[in-house]
């Protein structure tokens, strides 16, 4: 294979990679940050439970999501040299933002967060997560900016003695409509990630009866959060889809197939056949939708692939303008399911929980467990769709992803990397997996242990215990514990 | 001051932010078998940076994007050129990453034991190869007119840029044994400063041969704006470390972390004052050598991220200042749980209080947690949750009224 090939599979593999871990982080740190100012609100422990429990869950996804980020940063300028150069003037700003907006303030209030149960007031101690979940959004804000200049250039001119995109107006690139679609888009999907996973891991405790005091409501609200979020991403993947017709319309027609410009277009829920347009053997088709999701409209005017092709022959000389249509149109189909199932599930399950009620099946937990794979399949699909559906440009109309590549950086070299990261993730997937469903089995702490971590910080500490120097917190005194000097020798209540 | 000079300040500032913070990180993952000792020991150094370390590697992600937004040239340049040594740091930081996480999460003493040497080797490889590559940007590497990379790995090499590395793994050697003899206790604490000491003479050493012949490396290809200057920072940065090591010696930890911070400081004060106004000297084609002027973006782009970074940096430098207070205690073999004893210990009964907790040794404590001791814990007999009820629990009122 050669350089090109290799340094896009490399960053095929390392960002779907680093991308099932995102959305759960994401997801659930908001859900870490809600349950634990439950648990602050009302001093029910059976939320600092829960939010230790989940915790647990988030922060292993976490360490791998930012390992894996550096990645990303990295091989922007590893194998794709002549792209960083190209884009430098604009790309590396929000980049560049992300880190000292996002990243510093989620690894630093992550790692207060951690260890600093018994050290901060839980009021404070609370706020660290909140932001950790901004820190998280923030990021996701940034780095679909820059993915979206690269779907959709805006705010630029180009320089006549380079030849490349200067910026001027960084407004446009941080608030153009595509990115604050985008982001909406995305954004919900990290959430409906959460509450997914909330929700599949509650019911397996759900269907054992362990800890149910701690999962019963957290399975609620999860299919509340699953309801409400998998109607936001289909709401806001509708809008995108409309945007995305005005400024990426092959993108729009590969999504279908679609090869001549139509008026009211059917959508194909599924075809067999060669998708070349020429030997469909079977679909289903629903009329008009795909006028709809492009125009608004059921009988609005779609473009073909074949019409854009014409039309960017002439813009931008002969070429093929073409993405991969069969993966376009497929994850396109993948991703939208899979929002439709997870939307489906959140009904389902509120009405089967409703009013206190607990199924008794042990087939209607499982469905719920495994449609955890719902949220992986839509994340990745998306992902792949937008990607590959931009090609065969990485800044559309004015970047070619063949002209991207590092131009001095052997095949050999490339391939190494490609099969070490390949390899590195690979194991590192085996020993997360089998983290998690340890800490799923070992199961949320019990309320006895999960107070004495917070040490003097307790608000439900009494002072009937013979203290030693205690200043003597009446009961319910959050953050009282301030004053009290620390003593040396004692034992740390979370340790590595 | 120009914006490109503002831009190529803020990028030291970042990279040295990066090795004074993560370069403690690093010595103490090296040291973790010597200093460590026993399973007790390797906690109490895993801890002293538990809570920070992640936040210390985020300056070399804002290095990195930092420079792709103000000197792309360079960026692209840099990390093509540099591909396998920095494809080897970062495998290592993100095994070392996820080290950190996931040693105490397994339940034997082989697992710990892996990560363990994990921790070990992905510290070591890092602070020798960023100083190689240090080293290599200061002599230069080829470069064709365009500002492509033309040589093989060999051109990262070097003697220089081998000395440097040397001297970039030692130093951190010395100034993560420094702030474990500031951050700990007894007998780890002892063991630090004896290593602090034979560190601190070989970084010494180091510091001064590699600050004098870089002088001589530079003066000869592109001729010093700022010899002198870089200099005069170098061996100031030396003769920290030589100090550092002296208040090491006679227990003036703090004072001793101060000033082999100044030493780290230094070193790459005088790597970047000695480069200026050059960011990638060409061994090859001279049109290909990069400075502030040919790799940076644009005015406005500079502009735009001055305003942006200006307003932040504080604000970062702020909250992890914060974080370090909040954590500033010292940490002792006393104060870890101990290792995880296994399931029966989740039997252990609410609310039993253990009578003295100050051995650190509290029997059947699972996953770190102290069954409330000196905290004056007394779970109450539940929450006023029924566990176990089908059909819904209605989670109650909290019971604050413990017996």
């Amino acid at each position: 294979m050669d350089v090109l090939s290799l340094a896009r599979w490399q960053f095929g593999v390392t960002t779907v990679y680093h991308y099932l871990f995102i959305p759960i982080s994401i997801g659930l740190a908001l859900y870490v940050a809600i349950v634990e100012t439950a648990w602050v609100r009302t001093r029910n422990p059976v939320y600092l439970r829960s939010a230790k429990f989940f915790s647990s869950l988030l922060l292993i996804n976490f360490a791998i999501g930012v390992v894996t980020g550096i990645v990303q940063e990295f091989q922007f300028g590893m194998n794709w040299s002549s792209y960083s150069r190209f884009v430098g003037d604009v790309f590396g700003a929000p980049l560049a933002m992300e880190s000292l907006l996002a990243f510093f303030i989620e690894s630093t209030f992550l790692g207060l967060w951690i260890f600093g149960w018994d050290k901060l007031s839980p009021r404070l101690h609370c706020a660290c997560m909140w932001m950790v979940a901004f820190g998280t959004t923030a990021s996701a804000y940034f780095i679909l900016a820059a993915n979206s200049f690269m779907q959709h250039p805006v705010g630029i001119e180009i320089d006549a003695a380079t030849g490349r995109p200067r910026l001027v107006d960084i407004g446009a690139v941080l608030f153009q409509p595509l990115q604050l679609i985008t982001f909406s888009h995305v954004i919900t999907a990290c959430w409906l990630t959460g509450a997914v996973v909330v929700v599949g891991v509650s019911s397996n405790f759900m269907a054992k009866r362990r800890s149910t005091e701690v999962f019963r409501p957290a399975l609620r609200f999860g299919l509340w959060a699953l309801l409400i979020s998998s109607i936001a991403v289909i709401v806001t993947g509708d809008l995108q889809g409309k945007i995305m017709t005005e400024v990426q319309p092959m993108k729009m027609a590969a999504a279908e197939a679609l090869y001549d410009t139509t008026d009211s277009a059917s959508f194909s829920l599924i075809t067999i056949g060669t998708l070349d347009g020429h030997h469909e053997t079977w679909s289903i088709r629903v009329p008009g939708v795909t006028s709809y999701m492009a125009t608004g409209t059921f009988d609005g005017t779609v473009e073909g692939v074949n019409d854009v092709q014409r039309e960017y022959e002439q813009r931008f000389g002969p070429g093929d303008y073409r993405p991969n249509i069969p993966v376009t149109y497929w994850t396109f189909r993948l991703m939208m399911g899979a929002g439709f199932i997870l939307a489906l599930v959140s009904v389902v399950g509120l009405w089967l929980t409703r009013r206190g009620r607990n199924p008794v099946s042990p087939w209607v937990w499982r469905l719920a467990m495994w449609s955890v794979a719902g949220a992986f399949v839509g994340n990745t699909a998306g992902w792949v769709f937008t990607e590959m559906g931009r090609q065969p440009w990485t800044v559309v109309g004015l970047y070619k992803t063949q002209d991207s590549v590092s131009p001095t950086v052997t095949a050999g070299t490339v391939l190494t990397s490609l099969i070490v990261l390949t390899v590195l993730y690979g194991v590192l997937v085996v020993i997360e997996t089998r983290l998690i469903f340890r800490t799923i089995r070992k199961g949320p702490p019990e309320e006895a242990a999960v107070l004495a971590m917070l040490g003097r910080k307790n608000p439900l500490r009494t002072n009937t215990l013979p203290d030693r120097g205690d200043d003597g917190t009446p009961a319910g005194g959050a953050g009282r514990g301030d004053a009290e000097p620390d003593r040396d020798d004692d034992v740390l209540t979370f340790a590595y | 001051m120009t914006l490109n000079d503002l831009w190529f300040l803020l990028i030291a500032v970042l990279w040295a932010g990066y090795f004074v913070l993560e370069g403690f990180d690093f010595g103490v993952g090296i040291l973790l078998r010597p200093v460590g000792r026993d399973e007790r020991g390797r906690r109490v150094l895993l801890n002293t940076i538990g809570p920070v370390w992640d936040g210390n590697e985020v300056w070399v992600i804002t290095a990195a994007g930092a420079t792709f937004a103000a000197f792309p040239q360079w960026y692209a340049t840099l990390f093509s050129g540099g591909y396998l040594p920095l494809l080897l740091i970062l495998v290592c930081l993100i095994v070392r990453g996820l080290a950190f996480e996931y040693r105490g999460k397994g339940s034997t003493a082989q697992w710990r034991r892996n990560w363990d040497i994990a921790i070990t080797v992905c510290s070591f490889v890092p602070a020798l190869l960023w100083g190689v590559v240090f080293g290599s940007i200061v002599h230069g590497v080829p470069l064709r007119a365009d500002h492509e990379f033309v040589g093989t790995v060999g051109d990262f090499l070097s003697p220089f840029a081998l000395l440097v590395g040397l001297l970039t793994l030692s130093l951190f050697v010395f100034h993560g044994a420094v702030f474990l003899s500031l951050k700990t206790t007894d007998e780890v604490r002892a063991r630090a400063r004896r290593i602090a000491t034979g560190a601190g003479v070989f970084a010494t050493v180091a510091y001064l041969v590699a600050v004098i012949w870089m002088q001589q490396i530079r003066g000869g290809v592109s001729g010093l704006q700022f010899g002198a200057t870089s200099l005069v920072v170098g061996l100031a940065g030396g003769v920290a470390v030589a100090v550092a090591l002296v208040l090491t010696r006679v227990g003036r930890d703090g004072w001793a972390f101060v000033s082999s911070a100044v030493g780290v400081l230094a070193l790459v004060g005088s790597i970047f004052t000695v480069l200026f106004p050059l960011v990638m000297p060409s061994t090859g084609d001279p049109a290909g050598t990069l400075d502030i002027h040919n790799a940076a973006s644009s005015p406005y782009t500079l502009t735009v991220m001055s305003w942006v970074a200006l307003a932040l940096v504080p604000f970062v430098i702020g909250y992890q200042a914060w974080s370090y207070w909040v954590f500033r205690k010292r940490i002792s073999t006393r104060q870890i749980p101990l290792p995880r004893s296994g399931a029966h210990a989740e039997r252990q009964p609410a609310g039993e209080v253990v009578p003295e907790a100050r051995s650190g040794v509290v029997p059947g404590a699972r996953s770190g947690v102290v069954p409330g001791a000196r905290s004056g814990v007394v779970p109450g007999p539940g929450s006023g949750v029924v566990p176990g009820a089908r059909g819904g629990v209605v989670p109650g009122p909290v019971d604050r009224e413990t017996p």
